[in-house]
């Protein structure tokens, strides 16, 4: 099945409740609100036709100040693969602003734990039913989200506690 | 010949910072703290083609307490630098670091967020390696270097 038509069958399956739909260079995409997000996820997952078991990938993309920017602030690409068809997609989830709390997937593919873990690191972007919502990329001292377009570049943030917490055998640290 | 001529049984003279010296400069034992791409040059430093070992720091040890030359080998970045910190304290004295490259010397292209903008923030460096990586040449270079500036040292500077 090409993209085109898995976007085609998903719109038709959720009409109105997805927001827009696109393409570029073959690849397609839809975009959805956070309410809607776990649904139209378990769709192209549990859908026999489909069966987009892998989560390949989720990112968070931060469109201040891009020259045509969408009445979102945020955007968080979820790439999915099935790897009986060998079919992907993306599912994109508009974000309005940081008050806005996404819905996590980790229950549905662990793979989305850390990667949402990261996402909110950078950006800023919370997730309900996390169970481990903390920085994982950054130091624990980092204050504001780096891949923020108005974080200042030529900010500095040094960690000048000791190393004990990070070579710890602690299960909590690991 | 000066004084040992005139003895009978066959000995040098010499002084202690000169045998010490001597000593230390060809036994350097290196902490390799790879980070990053400049870790895989240092395995041809160490390997048979360029062979370290000619100068007589090719023990690499992997626990700093058994190491006196601490050769930081890529991107520290913040995170990382606390780590760095408490293995160069755990080397006993004496002890000399070089910083290999442009990501350990100043941070590279890394100018962001995260990375150290050079580790002589964190740690004393002795000597610079310039590259991206370096070539093996240049980190023999550093180590001769280093011996250099064992072999102009007073055993009495280290406590």
């Amino acid at each position: 099945m090409e993209q085109a038509e898995i976007s085609r069958k998903v719109q038709a399956r959720f009409g109105e409740r997805i927001v827009s739909a696109g393409s570029f260079a073959g690849q397609h995409w839809v975009i959805v609100r956070p309410a809607d997000l776990v649904e139209v996820l378990h769709f192209l997952r549990d859908d026999p036709e489909l069966d987009m078991n892998l989560l390949t990938d989720v990112g968070g993309v931060d469109y201040q100040g891009f020259p045509d920017e969408p009445d979102w602030r945020f955007e968080i690409a979820y790439q999915l693969q099935s790897l009986k068809q060998n079919y992907r997609f993306r599912v994109k989830c508009a974000v309005t602003d940081d008050t806005v709390r996404v819905p996590s997937v980790w229950q549905s593919w662990r793979t989305a734990n850390w990667m949402e873990r990261e996402i909110f690191d950078q950006f800023g972007i919370g997730f309900d039913g996390h169970p481990n919502l903390r920085r994982i990329l950054n130091h624990d001292d980092f204050e504001g989200h780096p891949l923020r377009k108005d974080y200042p570049i030529n900010k500095r943030q040094k960690l000048a506690r000791p190393a004990e917490h990070l070579l710890t055998d602690d299960p909590e640290w690991a | 010949m000066g004084l040992e001529s005139r003895l009978e049984s066959p000995f040098l003279t010499t002084t202690v910072d000169a045998v010490i010296n001597w000593g230390r400069k060809y036994s350097l034992w290196p902490m390799p703290f790879g980070t990053a791409c400049c870790a895989i040059e240092f395995m041809g430093v160490v390997s048979n083609r360029y062979d370290v070992s000619r100068f007589g720091a090719e023990l690499v040890r992997f626990s700093p307490r058994q190491a006196d030359l601490l050769l930081v080998m890529g991107t520290i970045t913040q995170k990382m630098a606390p780590v760095l910190k408490q293995i160069y304290d755990q080397m006993p004295d004496p002890k000399w670091v070089v910083s290999m490259g442009a990501c350990a010397s100043s941070g590279g292209f890394y100018d962001n967020y995260s990375v150290v903008q050079g580790i002589d923030e964190l740690i004393p460096v002795d000597v610079y390696v310039a590259g991206c990586p370096p070539r093996p040449e240049n980190v023999i270079g550093a180590i001769v270097k280093i011996q250099e500036k064992i072999s102009r040292e007073k055993a009495a500077d280290w406590r």
